[in-house]
Formats: structure tokens, C-alpha cells, sequence
């Protein structure tokens, strides 16, 4: 059992409102990712749930009892901080069993639990180490490890990779997503990277300035996003938007065309433009296309594509891959 | 220092600091080491003559010197308790977010600005007078008879005032060990289930052991050679009862005019303080290792 029902959950910091009122749901076992630009509210609704800030207004329901005023121990969740948070002077085993010695637990089921814990995140030849001899990755496995030994009814992520340098967090993304499909257990999990809320997500929430653009699974926000911001933030590199005549031509006030639904030719096409800086990944080329009338144009292209600085190009749409959008920036269907 | 060239280059500009640190610490002591053999009185200029051990055995069995001995280790270890506790104790409370921060930091310094003389000055004449003293005033207010704190018991009067004026310095040092200490490592103990009481314990203590290790070391340097106070309030009375070591080396030299059983003094607490940096070193030294 892992729900988290929001209702009407409000946070000011004085003047300063950072959630005006949000409502959410999460379901039992689902792996929920909040996403969205810095400063967008998301750690602070991640800190609401786990009980380290005091909501201002509304209901935090978890598991169908009434949580808003429960201490943080009391709502049976364990988090994972973005800074690992360890305690740098107890040995791995301490650190992982430290929740367990707070809850009275007998020694044997602590040994036990660490032992079965340090196994399933490949720990079990560091359990004597103290965190500053680990590895960042390892650091954040016993992070990881910390957090389940508890068997808690949800996990909570504060942005846990973004320590990681490149290779290791695409390691420690395939890890986690592993342990969701072992445990089963509801996972909430906060990012400002795109690519980590498509790749781990069952359900994307898509926040702004503290309200929610848009709840769906990665594809939906993909290919029906609910407005323009949401349809900016997801994909990569970022959606084009077109206004004034090309937007016209769709009777919309702005359009949106990703990179990859971008039709190239030489010869001819329905937008004209200059190729600028032309960026080489081997699978694919991103080309940055000065368009007459649109401006700034990022168009994805095959890895062997022969065009180079100043060449013009032509650019045509997909068929039914244009979003349309109306004046308040919402999708039109 | 790469080469060969800058490092003999290197050695060859700190070689006259090097030479003058050697020089001032070697000639007085060798020539307190060479008067501490000596019969050297300065009621009589001009007898000096070799003296052997005398100067030795005469301080060692000084009846004195055992009751010097005790208090200076009684100074120091009494002092390190009421700083050490009452400084995480306060350091803790003015890490608590409240109004007038500032100015309560500034009250709670300024013991420490204030020069040892004085500071006795004002217990011995403004705290522990048994006539016009405050506490006088408060037991009259009470109806209690004053007590004499000075004369009825010297030494843990001194060791009073002497904390008053250590226990800023030791509040400071670990409340700046308390400020750096994570945020997030608190929460994720809250989070883990631990009560106030767990989270200074499993969390803030360990935290705070570096700085702890670094007040009691430099607070025993300096607690060793408490001098001033001793001077302003008792005078190392009634007897001898609160007579400390340095004291005692003061009375030996200008009270009574002996700088060879004085210089003996010297070294004898030279040797004391040698063994007491030892075990302190071995105690808790290895808290200093990163």
C-alpha cells in the first residue's frame, strides 16, 4: 500500500507563494516523476509530502489516512536526498541500519536486513567502509539502501543523479528503474531533467511556477501535450514554435514542430532557411537553421547528412505532427 | 618546489626564521636548567655555587608542591567539564533561529575580551564579596547568612571565574562545528525515525568530537598556566589551597626571592605539562585525523 492524495496543498514562504493549490494523485505502486525548471516548486511539494515543511493550506493523504500534521517518521516514507546526506561518521552497515536501530529493532533482524539490503544494491564488500572511502555511485546506492531497509510505503527522490557524472547516471537511472520493478513500491521522484522523467516515469507531473501543466505517461505528454510549456519541456532538443503566417497556413496562433518531425530537402520545401551550426552526434546531426520568418529552427537530420555552415535548405512539417496552439498557449485538438 | 635548484633555494631563505625560533626557545631554557642547579638567592648576589639536585629534592617534597600539583589538575580538569558541556549547551541554544541574535552572540563573546586581572577584579569585588558583593545581596534577600566564597572555598572559586572566561571561547568554536553541519543530514535522521535526543547523540556529537578535541587542547595550554587570577583574588590562600603550579614557581621566584629552587620549579612543570600533552595527545588525538 503506497497512495499519496494531495488536496488543495498550498505552500507560502511568507509573502512569497510557491504552490498556489494543487491537487494530485498517486497511485499505489506507480512510479511518479515531478518535472520542471528550476525553481518551479517541485522540491518544496517533495518536502509537503515527506513532512519536512508544513503545508500552509489543504490535505496530504496518504494511504487513506489523514497525514498532513504526522511527524515525518510517522508517514512511512523514506527519502533520498540529492546530497546522499550519509552520516560520515558511521561504517555503510550503520548508515543502512540506522532507521532500524531508531525503531528499536533487535540486532539480529538489523544484521539480517542490512545484510539482505547490501545484496540486492551490491554493497555487501563496502559494509565496512565509511562513506567518504565510496565511490558517488555507491554513496548513493547506500543512500538507496538507507531508504528500503525501512520497507516504507513510498520512496521520495530529491533529484538523486544529478551528482553523478554522465555515464554513472544513466547506470543509476536503469538501477532504480530495476529496483521499482522488484519492489513494487510506489516511487515519487523529483527531476529538472527531461530525459530521466521520460525514461523512469509511469506518470510525468509536469510542474510550473507551482501548478500543475499537465499529468501523463511520458508519451502522452509526448505526443498530446496540453499546452506550450509542457510541449517545450518535454523532448530533446526542444520543440520549434512557428508564429505569425507559418502558424497561420494551421489556423492557430503559434505551432510547434520537433526537431524530428522535420522533413529535409535541398530543392525544395515549405519553409526556406541557412543552415548554422551543424552539431555531429554520429546516429543523428541537429541542425540549427536560420528560417525566414520563424527565426531559429533545430531540425534533426541523419549522421551522415553532407549539408555544412551557410547551405540553404528547405524544411516541410510532418503530416499531423504539428501542434496547434491558441492564444493562451493551449493546445488545440 | 619542484626542483632541486628552488628547494635547496627554499631551504636557504627559512633557514634564519628557523635559526632565531631555535635560539629563543633553547637559551632560556638551558639557562633556567642552569640556574635550577644552582643556590641562587637573591637576597645574597654574589654566592651563587653549584648546587647539585638540592633545588630538585627541595621543590619535590615541598609539602606545597603536592597541594600545587593537585590544583592545577584541578583547575584544568574542572574548567574543560563546565566549558566543554555549558559551551555545547549554549552553542545549541544560539543555533536556534530567535530574535536579537546578534546582540546575544556579543554578549555571550564578551567574556572573553575582557583581560584575566579584571575579570577577577570584578568577581572577587562585584560577585563574591561577602559584604558588598551580589551574591551577598541575594542570600541577605533570601534571608540566608552570606558565604565567603573566596576565603571558604578558593579553589572552586577560581575555577569559577576562570571557566566564565573560557566558556566563550569554547562556545564559539562549536557553534561554528554546529553551523557547518548539513542540513540534510538532520532531515534524513528525521526522516530515519530519531528523536531530538537521538539526533544530538548519533548526529551532532559526532559531528561536533573535532571541535570538542580542539577546545580541550588549547584550553589545557592555557589552563595550565592560570596565573592572574590566582594573584588579583586569593593569593594563592588561605595557605596554600588554591596555589597552582605557576604559582607556586612565582612565590618560589619573588616572594621569596629563590630563583634556583624557582628555576627547579620551572622545569618540574615543564616536564608536567610534557606528560599531560602526551596522554592528552594519545586520548583523544586521533579525533584530529581527517
Amino acid at each position: 500500500m503506497g497512495s499519496i492524495t494531495l488536496q488543495n496543498v498550498a505552500k507560502h514562504f511568507g509573502e512569497h507563494v510557491v504552490i498556489p493549490s494543487l491537487d494530485l494523485v498517486i497511485n499505489d505502486g506507480e512510479f511518479v516523476v515531478f518535472v520542471g525548471p528550476s525553481g518551479c516548486g517541485k522540491s518544496t511539494l517533495l518536502r509537503l509530502i515527506a513532512g519536512l515543511e508544513d503545508v500552509s493550506g489543504g490535505q496530504i493523504i496518504i494511504n487513506g489516512r489523514d497525514a498532513t500534521d504526522l511527524p515525518p517518521a510517522k508517514r512511512g516514507l523514506s527519502m533520498v536526498f540529492q546530497s546522499y546526506a550519509l552520516y560520515p561518521h558511521m561504517s555503510v552497515r550503520s548508515n543502512i541500519g540506522f532507521p532500524l536501530k531508531m525503531a528499536g529493532e533487535d540486532k539480529a533482524v538489523i544484521d539480517k536486513k542490512v545484510t539482505d539490503a547490501a545484496s540486492v544494491l551490491n554493497l555487501t564488500d563496502y559494509l565496512d567502509r565509511k562513506p567518504r572511502q565510496l565511490s558517488g555511485g555507491q554513496r548513493q546506492r547506500v543512500a538507496i539502501g538507507r531508504a528500503i531497509v525501512r520497507q516504507p510505503d513510498a520512496f521520495l527522490f530529491d533529484e538523486p543523479l544529478s551528482n553523478l557524472d554522465a555515464a554513472l547516471r544513466v547506470n543509476m537511472r536503469l538501477e532504480i528503474s530495476e529496483l521499482h520493478q522488484k519492489l513494487k513500491t510506489t516511487m515519487v521522484y523529483v527531476t529538472h531533467d527531461q530525459v530521466e522523467a521520460m525514461t523512469m516515469a509511469d506518470k510525468i507531473v509536469v510542474l510550473n511556477k507551482g501548478r500543475v501543466e499537465q499529468v501523463g505517461s511520458p508519451l502522452e505528454l509526448y505526443h498530446h501535450p496540453d499546452n506550450m510549456f509542457v510541449a517545450g519541456f518535454i523532448g530533446s532538443p526542444r520543440m520549434n514554435f512557428a508564429t505569425g503566417d507559418k502558424a497561420a497556413a494551421y489556423n492557430a496562433r503559434t505551432i510547434g514542430v520537433r526537431p524530428e518531425h522535420l522533413t529535409l530537402s535541398t530543392t525544395d520545401g515549405a519553409w526556406r532557411g541557412t543552415v548554422g551550426v551543424a552539431e555531429h552526434l554520429g546516429s543523428d546531426t541537429f541542425l540549427h537553421i536560420t528560417v525566414d520568418g520563424v527565426g531559429l529552427v533545430t531540425a534533426r537530420a541523419g549522421g551522415d547528412v553532407p549539408l555544412r555552415h551557410g547551405d540553404t535548405v528547405f524544411l516541410t512539417p510532418e503530416e499531423g505532427r504539428v501542434h496547434r496552439f491558441n492564444e493562451t498557449g493551449a493546445s488545440i485538438r | 618546489m619542484a626542483t632541486l635548484h628552488t628547494r635547496a633555494a627554499a631551504r636557504l631563505m627559512m633557514a634564519p626564521s628557523v635559526l632565531l625560533l631555535l635560539a629563543w626557545m633553547i637559551i632560556p631554557l638551558s639557562l633556567t636548567i642552569y640556574f635550577s642547579f644552582l643556590r641562587y638567592n637573591l637576597l645574597m648576589p654574589g654566592m651563587e655555587e653549584w648546587a647539585g639536585f638540592t633545588n630538585y629534592s627541595f621543590f619535590l617534597t615541598d609539602p606545597a608542591f603536592f597541594q600545587a600539583l593537585f590544583n592545577t589538575l584541578a583547575i584544568v580538569v574542572g574548567v574543560l567539564c563546565i566549558t566543554v558541556f555549558g559551551g555545547i549547551a549554549l552553542a545549541l541554544l544560539l543555533d536556534q533561529p530567535m530574535y536579537g541574535q546578534g546582540i546575544v552572540r556579543i554578549l555571550v563573546i564578551a567574556p572573553f575580551l575582557i583581560m584575566p586581572t579584571v575579570a577577577a577584579l570584578v568577581w572577587k569585588n562585584m560577585f563574591m564579596n561577602p559584604v558588598n558583593g551580589l551574591f551577598a545581596w541575594v542570600a541577605k534577600a533570601v534571608g540566608l547568612q552570606p558565604y565567603d566564597f573566596l576565603s571558604n572555598s578558593p579553589l572552586l572559586s577560581i575555577i569559577v571565574i576562570v571557566a566564565w572566561q573560557w566558556l566563550p571561547f569554547a562556545t564559539l568554536i562549536l557553534l561554528t562545528a554546529l553551523q557547518s553541519l548539513d542540513e540534510d543530514q538532520k532531515e534524513a535522521a528525521q526522516m530515519d525515525g530519531a528523536s531530538a535526543w537521538s539526533r544530538f547523540i548519533y548526529i551532532t556529537l559526532p559531528h561536533l568530537s573535532r571541535a570538542i578535541t580542539v577546545v580541550i587542547l588549547i584550553q589545557t595550554i592555557f589552563l595550565l598556566s592560570v596565573f592572574a587570577e590566582i594573584l588579583v583574588t586569593t593569593n594563592g590562600g588561605p595557605g596554600t589551597q588554591s596555589t597552582n603550579i605557576t604559582y607556586l614557581v612565582y612565590a618560589q621566584a619573588l616572594l621569596q626571592f629563590d630563583v634556583g629552587g624557582a628555576s627547579a620549579g620551572g622545569i618540574v612543570a615543564v616536564i608536567l605539562a610534557n606528560i599531560v600533552a602526551f596522554f592528552l595527545i594519545r586520548m583523544i588525538g586521533k579525533n584530529l585525523e581527517a
